[in-house]
């Protein structure tokens, strides 16, 4: 029985590995038909990622270990966090290691190794994407505390899969606190990710990098683990949105076939939400960074009206 | 073992106090040879420090009480100790942070050899330790009032002890000044309390155990609250009476800051929660939303104003405003969930203060002393003048690092534990009945995460400025890495911060002596009720985290990654760093600590008082192209101009105008005396 949920657990992790990479090759597809390009095959991430590996290293002459390090941290850290949030099963033998606080503070953890290895080097982009990373940070990672605050307080936990559970039975629906917490979460899920209009993921622009700017100075396997890790928050953020509000279609029992459903299930519903940031960031432009402020302000006051709302009406 | 079997914990910790008053005396014998007077120092003040920790934590896992009377004190007025639980929690926190330190002041006093000599700084160190030792053991008004003083006149001589600076003479008297201001604060509670108890015309109320035995009125126990809390918040730093904190700590010695920093604010903590949950015991709720409210504002406050600070023991202090915010929304939360009679909840916001207290003070000595080791070797305190430091001193970067992870709350050091437990403790409040607490409850648990994400800014810029990059300033071919005793120092506090991250609940199973005897609540039952393995406050479905298995989950994780990607080695090659083709890239390119929170200070400039001024120096010939460009910023407390700024102003008015009665003729001062006589005879006669 163990060892079933064990095989799930992994199953899952390597769900997270290996899609990841295709779930952003999906969004890249969509967002150049959308823009009346043609699109590189959804393949394409995989292919990238093969060649950072197969490349050498170059690192500059002063690196220090803590450059080296952060690659496998954030690495590892990512899929520590995938290990928790359930997206195929809400049985996860390693769930209660965790919970939806930890998860934030494993966020963190990557965060801010990579904001000193992009100080590490010493050069004015590594740091001016340090900072900035840490003020988008500083103002989101409250908002996110926020929106799942209210969410485990209408279902009366901060174990994810315990949230997943009660939201499953349908117990917590249309409670107005949730709608405020969604769109909060929805407007942090743009600025962790680094999406439009909070960052460009595809930018190299000097004036408007965040997280590009931290990892400038790359290359290698090294980037190859920044880059994958990149994917799997994408994939891990649209995976905790659909645990955390829209959790139907998880396996509740142990099945193989119940869990080979829930994981066809999963890749359907970020299919979805794919074209849901797609249409997001196509409709948007970047904003300049003092104007985060008020995009980020909002989500803050977003989150805490929904707490609010349940403190009061509920 | 067999000696702790003997003496009780009681004994031990007297004992120790004992040892360090008696060096105290014997110091200055030893003061000509400076050498082994340091190392002699190191041992005895380690020794004593051990031994009280041993005494601290036999007594609550004991969970006995020891009382004793000695026989000196005033005529009538014996002097009362005691040791319980909490006294014990104190005292284990105190003496582990002290051991620590005194093992680290052994390398750190060397710095000073052929400068000046050391005595002075030994002697006061070994009463600032004795008197934070009796601040806690005190059962008694009198005996704790003149303990209070011990500590607070001794860390006055250590922040004096570089004394021939402007800077630090100053710091030292506002120090000095704040302190006694909160002592009277102190003093009339106790008057007030003591007079309730047994009334004003005896001294027989004076003992703690008297108090206890009252029961006071509500505006009575309203006022000795107020002064006590004032007059403890005073020394604890909190906003807006955290004025003196960043420049009395960041002048000290280093190994100094960190005692004043991780543990003598921590006596202050120590003295609210007697006064309140063992005293006075019973309260209304809104003492707890008072303690509350101004432990959010230190918290915001403090860290917004570290996250902008340039001077890395400035920044800090500041952090430790921020952290005993911390800890007072831990203490008001618990109150206000005592008075409204829930005692595991109320137990679960003590247990998540009294580790933060914990907590803040290992992380907080290890970021002084780690501080102190660059001053050391650096001389330098402001963070723009250095960078690359981890080149230099690659264990105090690692241990320094350590200590940043773990106040920035992050999994799985010990600074999360605390905090997730706070959040617990807010995720529980709904069950509030007051609608006024419940309005309030969202919001202040939005600050506290506010507070916990710049606090992780904060720490990236402390650590990323100064320890990497490149040298921003001069001599850098001075610059060394610590000695074995400064390292020894602060690995044994990394590795307590560690512990206490990974292993929550031993500590937890340990401490649930205290909040049980100060709130009735326990947390054990549920908290470690699904092993040792996993931390559950409440309930297992409600909440679980387990640091260890994080801890290992990463190692495996971060191991795996790294084997699978060196299965076929791969070539690394070294390289200059690239310079956009520019190639006349400076050190003066970085950003640094000014620039990394400019953003930061953009989005939060309007609570703190910013003066920002770019000049232009014109070259003669084309005013078009300026010579340089000259920056100018000055970050100051709002609190100064609004608060102290009109405090000081009016005392001097007042000052001026009682001079007046001063006329240096005897006639005069006859009749004062004349008219005061029949004044007091009049009052009599009523």
């Amino acid at each position: 029985m163990m060892l079933g949920r064990l095989v799930t657990e992994l199953l899952q992790v390597a769900l997270l590995v290996g899609a990841a990479p295709l779930f952003v090759g999906w969004v890249r597809m969509l967002k150049c038909w959308t823009q009346g390009r043609t699109s590189a095959s959804l393949l394409q991430p995989y292919r990238d990622l093969a060649k950072l590996f197969s490349k050498d290293v170059v690192l500059a002459e002063n690196a220090s270990w803590i450059f080296r390090f952060t690659p496998y941290l954030v690495f590892g850290t990512t899929i520590i966090a995938g290990a928790v949030v359930p997206m195929l099963t809400i049985n996860l033998p390693l769930a209660p290691i965790a919970d939806v606080i930890v998860l934030v503070g494993l966020f963190a953890i990557a965060r801010f190794f990579t904001a000193l290895a992009g100080m590490d080097i010493g050069t004015a982009f590594g740091g001016m994407g340090s900072s900035r990373e840490m003020m988008v940070a500083s103002l989101a990672e409250p908002a996110m505390l926020m929106a799942i605050f209210t969410v485990s307080l209408a279902n009366k936990s901060t174990s994810l899969s315990h949230i997943a559970e009660v939201m499953y039975s349908g117990q917590s629906l249309l409670k107005p606190s949730l709608a405020f917490a969604f769109i909060a979460f929805i407007l942090i899920t743009l600025a962790e990710t680094g999406r439009i209009p909070v960052d460009n993921p595809s930018t190299h622009l000097e004036l408007t990098m965040l997280h590009e700017a931290m990892v400038l100075e790359y290359s290698g396997r090294h980037l190859a683990l920044i880059e994958w890790a990149g994917m799997m928050k994408l994939f891990l953020f649209m995976a905790l949105g659909s645990a955390l509000f829209f959790p139907w279609g998880i396996a509740i029992s142990d099945g193989p076939l119940e869990i080979a459903g829930a994981g066809i299930i999963i890749l359907a519903k970020l299919a979805a939400s794919g074209i849901v940031l797609v249409v997001i960031e196509t409709g948007l432009a970047k904003m300049r960074l003092f104007r985060l402020t008020e995009f980020l302000g909002s989500a803050f006051l977003m989150a805490t009206l929904g707490m609010l709302s349940f403190f009061i009406l509920e | 073992m067999k000696v702790v079997m003997i003496f009780s914990p009681g004994e031990i910790a007297s004992a120790s106090i004992l040892l360090l008053m008696v060096f105290a005396l014997l110091a200055g014998l030893l003061g000509r040879s400076q050498g082994v007077l340091i190392v002699f120092f190191s041992l005895v003040a380690t020794l004593a420090s051990a031994l009280t920790t041993a005494a601290g934590v036999m007594t609550v896992w004991r969970g006995t009480s020891e009382q004793f009377v000695l026989l000196i004190g005033l005529p009538d007025l014996p002097f009362h100790l005691r040791l319980d639980p909490l006294a014990g929690f104190f005292l284990t926190v105190i003496g582990l942070l002290s051991v620590f330190v005194s093992i680290y002041s052994a390398g750190y006093l060397k710095g000073f050899a052929g400068q000046r000599p050391v005595t002075r700084l030994v002697v006061f160190y070994c009463l600032f330790l004795a008197g934070m030792f009796m601040v806690v053991l005190a059962d008694d008004a009198l005996f704790f009032l003149i303990s209070w003083e011990v500590m607070a006149a001794a860390s006055y001589f250590l922040v004096m002890f570089e004394d021939e600076r402007a800077e630090n003479r100053r710091a030292a008297l506002l120090y000095l000044v704040v302190a006694h201001v909160g002592a009277i604060a102190i003093l009339l509670s106790f008057g007030v309390m003591a007079g309730l108890a047994t009334g004003f015309e005896s001294f027989s109320g004076y003992t703690f155990d008297a108090m206890r035995q009252a029961t006071f009125p509500v505006a009575g126990a309203t006022a000795a609250f107020l002064l006590a809390f004032f007059g403890f918040a005073a020394k604890a730093g909190m906003v807006p009476l955290h004025v003196w904190l960043p420049e009395a700590h960041p002048v000290a010695p280093s190994n100094i800051s960190a005692l004043m920093s991780g543990v003598m604010l921590k006596t202050a903590i120590y003295g609210i929660i007697r006064i309140t949950f063992d005293l006075l015991r019973v309260f209304p709720w809104w003492w707890g939303a008072i303690v509350l409210f101004l432990g959010i504002v230190s918290a915001v406050m403090g860290i917004l104003y570290a996250v902008m600070e340039k001077d890395l023991k400035r920044l800090l202090a500041y952090s430790s405003v921020e952290n005993i915010g911390i800890i007072l929304v831990g203490i008001g939360l618990s109150m206000v969930f005592s008075s409204f009679k829930l005692p595991v909840l109320a137990a679960l916001a003590m247990t998540a203060a009294l580790y933060h207290v914990l907590n803040h003070a290992m992380f907080k000595g290890l970021l002084f002393m780690g501080a102190g080791a660059v001053l050391h070797a650096t001389h330098e305190r402001n963070m723009e003048h250095m960078g690359g430091l981890i080149h230099r001193m690659p264990w105090t970067a690692a241990l320094f690092l350590v200590g940043c992870v773990s106040i920035s709350a992050l999994p799985p050091f010990n600074g999360f534990v605390s905090e997730w437990l706070l959040f617990q403790a807010f995720l529980l409040s709904p069950s509030l009945p007051s609608p006024l607490m419940k309005l309030f409850m969202p919001l202040a648990a939005a600050l506290l995460a506010l507070t916990a994400a710049l606090a992780a800014a904060t720490f990236v810029k402390a650590f990323g400025v100064s320890f990497l990059g490149q040298w921003r300033g001069q001599r850098q071919h001075t610059v060394h890495e610590a000695d074995w005793s400064m390292r020894s120092g602060m690995i044994l506090a990394a590795a307590a911060c560690l512990f206490l991250g990974v292993f929550p609940t031993v500590l937890i199973d340990w401490m649930d002596i205290v909040p049980e005897q100060l709130v009735g609540g326990r947390l054990s039952m549920s908290a470690t009720a699904s092993g040792w393995l996993w931390l559950t406050p409440v309930a297992s479905e409600r909440a679980s985290y387990s640091g260890i298995l994080v801890f290992i989950a990463a190692i495996v994780v971060y191991g795996l990654v790294y084997i699978v990607l060196h299965v076929k080695p791969g070539r690394i090659h070294r390289g200059p760093v690239w310079d956009c083709g520019f190639e006349r890239l400076t050190s003066r390119m970085q950003y640094n600590a000014t620039s990394f929170a400019m953003p930061l200070r953009r989005v939060f400039g309007f609570v703190v008082n910013i003066k920002e001024s770019v000049t232009l120096v014109p070259q003669s010939a084309h005013a078009a192209f300026p010579k340089r460009l000259q920056y100018h910023l000055r970050i100051r407390d709002h609190v100064w101009n609004v608060l102290y700024t009109p405090i000081a102003g009016a005392s001097f008015w007042l000052a001026r105008k009682v001079g007046r009665l001063q006329q240096g003729r005897i006639q005069s001062y006859l009749i004062y005396s004349f008219l005061t006589i029949l004044v007091l005879l009049f009052l009599t006669v009523l």
